[in-house]
């Protein structure tokens, strides 16, 4: 194994080369823009052999991604916050229309008020989309994720696009050593695309076509049977991942120091990091304190969760994101599959629009969990309040 | 009839998947009173209301999206259509 120290974005756009995508739709947004500044140098540098769309917008990008997929080619796309939100439509269609478009979304805060830098609201507003969610807790999973999210969205028997989500600047702009795979393998792994379906002018199909109320509702249920199976076959795909490429994804939870834990942090992303090193501190001073990270949003691993969770006494989930007039959407799933086992479930919104996260924060959620003080904004300025 | 997967459609694939079924009212053609004037034709938005080979028109219930429009429109000294509200 052969490790290089590159900035994210471009490893990312490497990435997506060895996916050999062979259409690329796409609109500069930071902190995307790396992503595809460098697919766009790829293409022209002639190392990979695709068309590069220089679009007008998002929604042309993401529209241009459906025609191209309905097609029969392989897509790429990447977005963020506002740019995302522009697509929202077409982020639906492309869903119900079962096309395996897989999107790198470099996560950022959602306006107003502006802010460019990082929180993952942008990707939890389209967790009812019917996309796929993988979240990754560094660049390397963030690499290896669009490899196996291709692999998930192309099956057959799931035909769904994905989100890879990655923290913006974080991970994005941050430089790490990362192991890149071979060409060889990523073909071994992911083979050509073989579309399930596509426009052919000498077997004519309309995609995206209208359903009557007969019909609506058992589209949207074989919709949702396809992103709960989804699960399965990231487990599966990921566990041949770790085969050929020596890091497993057959987890969609993976825990850290949980085993014995009181306390069970939960998380996604790239604050986990920061998590796992608090936790060695705690842990140094005799706090039994785990972690849960999520690298699933969407389908949600319920029973995963349930069981990794089942032997604490206090859940304390970290968000980066408000369903505002409720809680951290991850709380309130988190809620919902421990309904019932009556550990308390706090929640702690914080980190929004870039405010770091560091591992006194994380050690005062904590003491604050311990105290059974939660459903809060952690770490607010009451001073311009 | 299984579901295509992602709302695929083939060519003709409305002569499976009428449209009508979500009517509330539907119009009822008085053959009597028609006198042929066209003008349902003309202005269904649907395309239903087609002339038959002896000059009288019928309506193609399978695709009326009961508009009414057609009631609405069929001249006063006819009033050929009339809507009937649908028994389901
Ligand atoms: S009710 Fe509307 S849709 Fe139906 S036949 Fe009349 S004009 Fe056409
Ligand atoms: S508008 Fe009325 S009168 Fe004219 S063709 Fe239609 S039903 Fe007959």
């Amino acid at each position: 194994m052969t490790m290089e120290i590159m900035e994210g974005s471009i490893a990312i756009a490497e990435t997506v080369r060895l996916c050999r995508p062979q259409v690329i739709p796409a609109y500069p947004i930071t902190p995307q823009t790396h992503i595809v500044e460098g697919l766009a140098s790829i293409i022209a540098d002639g190392r990979l052999d695709a068309e590069y769309i220089c679009v007008e917008s998002e929604f042309s990008a993401l529209s241009a991604c459906i025609g191209a997929s309905t097609a029969g080619s392989r897509v790429y796309s990447a977005t963020t916050s506002q740019g995302l939100a522009l697509m929202t439509e077409v982020v639906f269609n492309a869903a119900g229309m079962r096309l395996p478009i897989v999107m790198g979304i470099a996560n950022r805060a959602i306006s107003a008020p502006l802010s460019i830098w990082n929180d993952q609201q942008d990707s939890i507003m389209m967790r009812d989309s019917g996309w796929i969610q993988l979240y990754a807790e560094d660049n390397q999973e963030a690499i290896d994720m669009h490899i196996l999210a291709y692999k998930v969205c192309e099956d057959h028997n799931i035909l769904l696009p994905a989100f890879v989500c990655f923290d913006g600047f974080i991970l994005s702009h941050v430089y790490e050593p990362v192991d890149l795979p071979s060409q060889e393998l990523v073909d071994e792994f992911l083979g050509p695309f073989n579309p399930y379906q596509k426009l052919d002018p000498k077997d004519p199909i309309s995609f995206g076509m209208y359903a009557t109320p007969e019909y609506y509702m058992e589209f949207r249920y074989e919709h949702d049977q396809a992103v709960h199976r989804a699960a399965e076959a990231i487990k599966k795909y990921g566990k041949e991942f770790g085969e050929m490429f020596g890091r497993d994804y057959s987890e969609l939870v993976v825990g850290y120091k949980l085993e014995d834990a009181d306390i069970a942090l939960v998380a996604m992303g790239s604050i986990c990091g920061t998590v796992k090193d608090a936790i060695d501190e705690m842990r140094a001073d005799g706090k039994k304190v785990g972690l849960l990270n999520l690298r699933c949003f969407r389908p949600f691993p319920s029973t995963d969760v349930a069981k990794a969770l089942a032997h604490v006494n206090t859940i304390a989930v970290l968000d980066k994101n408000v369903s505002l007039g409720a809680k951290g959407a991850v709380a309130i799933e988190i809620k919902e599959a421990c309904y019932g086992s009556n550990i308390p479930v706090y929640d702690y919104i914080l980190g929004l629009g870039g405010r770091d996260v560091r591992k006194k924060d994380i050690k005062k959620i904590v003491e604050l969990a311990e105290k059974g003080e939660g459903d809060m904004f952690y770490g607010l300025r009451e001073e311009v309040l | 009839m299984a579901l295509g997967i992602g709302c695929t459609a083939r060519p003709g694939n409305s002569r499976n998947n009428k449209t009508g079924s979500w009517r509330v009212f539907y119009p009822i053609m008085d053959t009597e009173k028609c006198t042929k004037c066209g003008t349902c034709q003309l202005i269904c938005p649907e395309g239903c209301i087609n002339q038959n080979p002896d000059k009288t028109y019928s309506i193609d219930l399978d695709y009326c999206k009961g508009c009414g429009m057609c009631a609405e429109e069929c001249p006063d000294k006819a009033k050929a259509i009339s809507m009937v509200k649908e028994e389901k």
